[in-house]
């Protein structure tokens, strides 16, 4: 630690020494930075809309189903709590939302086509945190209670099917005893979502129409909850946890939607290979550059041992030379980051590309997630990546024999 | 006295194309504390090969090498490195500054790399550098010095933290006769005032006058060692 203040002067010093050379290193870097903060930025924010997307298309952040459901999402796998005991356990057990909805397969027909879709019976009071449906936004009207008789269908299905607001279609399901369960309802509402693929699949109903028209009492096939952050699930798991017992199954999302589920995970390693493979292209520049620093003054190297420095000196001060460089590319490249990322958090439409997105879950409009941990894990990556590199260099300079290093011309 | 420097028989070999160069052949020599001694040869004699074996900076092929008591020809690269810094001042004849650092900075390195408190580092820099004919010149980097200058600090760098052997390597090669004459009454004075042991190897007839030792090499071997009343 007693060296510190002279090999950070030597280090600080050599650095400038050659300003050209330092400056396009520490451009190289600093755009490196940013290009791996900036994209990452971007793919997080395409991943966290696709996974906030695929959650409000509700999964909400934990469920809770009969154990045999999610295998066979069939009536007869219902949960075994009637909706006043649910209201009794989770009313006030302290979730941001939670409701709890019929979902099962179902064929919706005009006059004219028939489709499949999955049929939701919803209370549109509670379900509004879970809807990727806008509820003012919907073509004539969404539900407005669990009691609404009406339909509401998106657009796209509305095109297939050739109906339209106030025409009436039929929905067709099985109920419990495995006998047809059908029933004619109004189309009062047609609802547009950011995916097509969305308003062709789902057709809402009241929760207590759906229950009539299935013949399944006052229960219900799914629960779900929301929390505070979906990356962090585990405590409104554990609170679900504690309000039932065997006979359901509570499950994360991660396990509900198993293809965002891994994206998420495979997000995490992609940033940290792209990180890698930035750096390991700035790492030939930075390589390069403390070879020819180290280079230039062989004779000054021998001066420092003869003088009494000891090689370990040397090799820390070549290693702190590379540290400074880095640090400060880093930090350019983090405010470039903070800078160009901040201002498109808005959003950015692409819609040019949105139906090659779409294919991916994403929609037309891009929003960049700047988060504190990808810059931490951007900049400890080519710290710690720029730290092996220098070792090389500076292990050689530290090598040297102070009497021919001294006479090296 | 208290021997400063003991060199028993080294022998130092270089090999130049196909040939083998005898810098140093079985030579020995004793260097009492407190002593001033001049090295002397033609080109190639071995002098300089001579100081890099006491100075820890070139180990001899065979022999021993014994500073301040310490046999140094078989300490690690770290223990040469703590000796030198402890008990050597070292001036070469060129390339003797490290040129990122101001002239007060090039004074205190080695006191900074000794451990010595900053505002004590500064005070004898300081000084040391009014002694050699500096002052107002401590900002300077070498580029915006002339040889003479850049000896000069080299010199205060050497002699700032008063080690007990200094080894000068042609130190007034760069320098005008007056400046030469001036070092030379610096290391006549820090001789006889601080008892430092002086080794210099050099051609200058001027520097000769100030020894009172001179050691007349060729070959890498001792052909002369006589003492006399320095000037």
């Amino acid at each position: 630690m007693r060296m510190l203040p002279v090999l950070s002067r030597l280090a600080w010093r050599y650095l400038w020494r050659n300003h050209r050379r330092t400056l396009v290193m520490l451009s190289a870097i600093s755009i490196g930075a940013w290009a791996m903060i900036f994209m990452t930025a971007l793919t997080r924010g395409m991943v966290d809309q696709m996974v906030s997307d695929g959650i409000s298309v509700l999964p909400g952040h934990v469920q809770l189903h009969n154990p045999d459901y999610l295998d066979d999402p069939s009536i007869t796998n219902r949960v075994n709590l009637t909706d006043a005991e649910l209201e009794s356990r989770f009313a006030d057990a302290g979730f941001a939302a939670w409701a709890s909805r019929v979902r099962v397969p179902a064929v919706i027909t005009s006059e004219r086509e028939s489709r499949g879709v999955t049929l939701l019976g919803i209370d549109p009071v509670a379900e509004r945190d879970f809807s990727f449906v806008d509820y003012a936004e919907v073509e004539g009207r969404f539900l407005e209670s669990a009691a609404d008789n009406g339909v509401v269908i998106g657009a796209k299905l509305a095109d297939t099917l050739e109906t339209e607001v106030g025409k009436r279609i039929v929905l067709m399901s099985q109920d419990p005893d495995n006998e047809i369960a059908d029933r004619g309802f109004r189309v009062v509402g047609l609802f547009h979502a950011d995916m097509e693929t969305y308003e062709e699949t789902y057709a809402f109903i009241g929760k207590e129409a759906a229950q009539k028209m299935l013949r399944i009492g006052n229960t219900t096939t799914e629960v779900v909850f929301f929390g505070d952050d979906y990356r962090n699930v585990e405590p409104t798991y554990e609170k679900v946890i504690a309000e039932v017992d065997d006979s359901v199954r509570v499950s994360r999302w991660t396990e509900v939607d198993t293809y965002l589920g891994t994206m998420l995970g495979v997000m995490d390693g992609f940033v940290l290979i792209w990180f890698v493979v930035i750096f390991l292209a700035l790492s030939f520049g930075l390589v390069n550059t403390l070879v020819m620093a180290v280079f230039e003054r062989v004779r000054e190297i021998g001066l420092m041992l003869a003088l009494g420095m000891k090689p370990a000196s040397i090799l820390g001060q070549i290693i702190l030379e590379s540290m400074m460089l880095l640090s400060v590319g880093l930090l350019i490249g983090d405010t470039l980051a903070w800078l160009t990322v901040k201002p498109l958090e808005s959003g950015i439409d692409i819609s040019v590309v949105a139906e090659g997105m779409e294919m991916f879950g994403a929609s037309s409009m891009l929003y960049p997630k700047l988060y504190m941990g990808d810059v931490v894990l951007s900049n400890v990556v080519v710290l710690v990546l720029g730290f092996l590199a220098s070792l090389s260099p500076a292990w050689r300079a530290s090598r040297y024999e102070p009497v021919e290093a001294i006479t090296k011309v | 006295m208290m021997t400063a420097v003991r060199c028993v028989d080294i022998c130092k070999t270089y090999r130049q194309g196909d040939q083998d160069i005898k810098a140093l052949d079985h030579l020995s020599i004793d260097i009492e504390k407190g002593e001033f001694v001049c090295l002397m040869s033609p080109s190639g004699g071995g002098k300089t090969t001579l100081l890099n074996a006491i100075g820890g900076l070139d180990i001899p092929d065979s022999g021993e090498v014994w500073v301040a008591g310490q046999r140094i020809d078989e300490m690690s690269k770290g223990q040469l490195a703590d000796l030198r810094l402890a008990n050597v001042g070292f001036v070469f004849q060129a390339y003797n500054l490290i040129p990122v650092l101001t002239a007060r900075e090039n004074v205190e390195f080695v006191m900074q790399v000794q451990g010595v408190p900053a505002n004590e580092r500064s005070e004898k820099s300081l000084a040391i550098l009014e002694e050699v004919g500096l002052k107002g010149l401590e900002d300077r980097r070498p580029a915006e010095m002339s040889g003479g200058q850049q000896q000069r600090v080299a010199v205060a760098r050497a002699i700032v933290s008063r080690p007990e052997l200094v080894l000068a390597d042609e130190p007034t090669a760069n320098l005008d006769s007056k400046t030469s004459g001036e070092l030379m009454e610096l290391f006549t004075e820090l001789n006889e005032h601080h008892d430092t042991t002086f080794v210099i190897a050099t051609h200058d007839q001027r520097v000769q006058r100030y020894a009172k030792r001179l050691v007349r090499m060729r070959d890498g071997r001792i052909v002369d060692d006589v003492e006399q009343h320095a000037a």
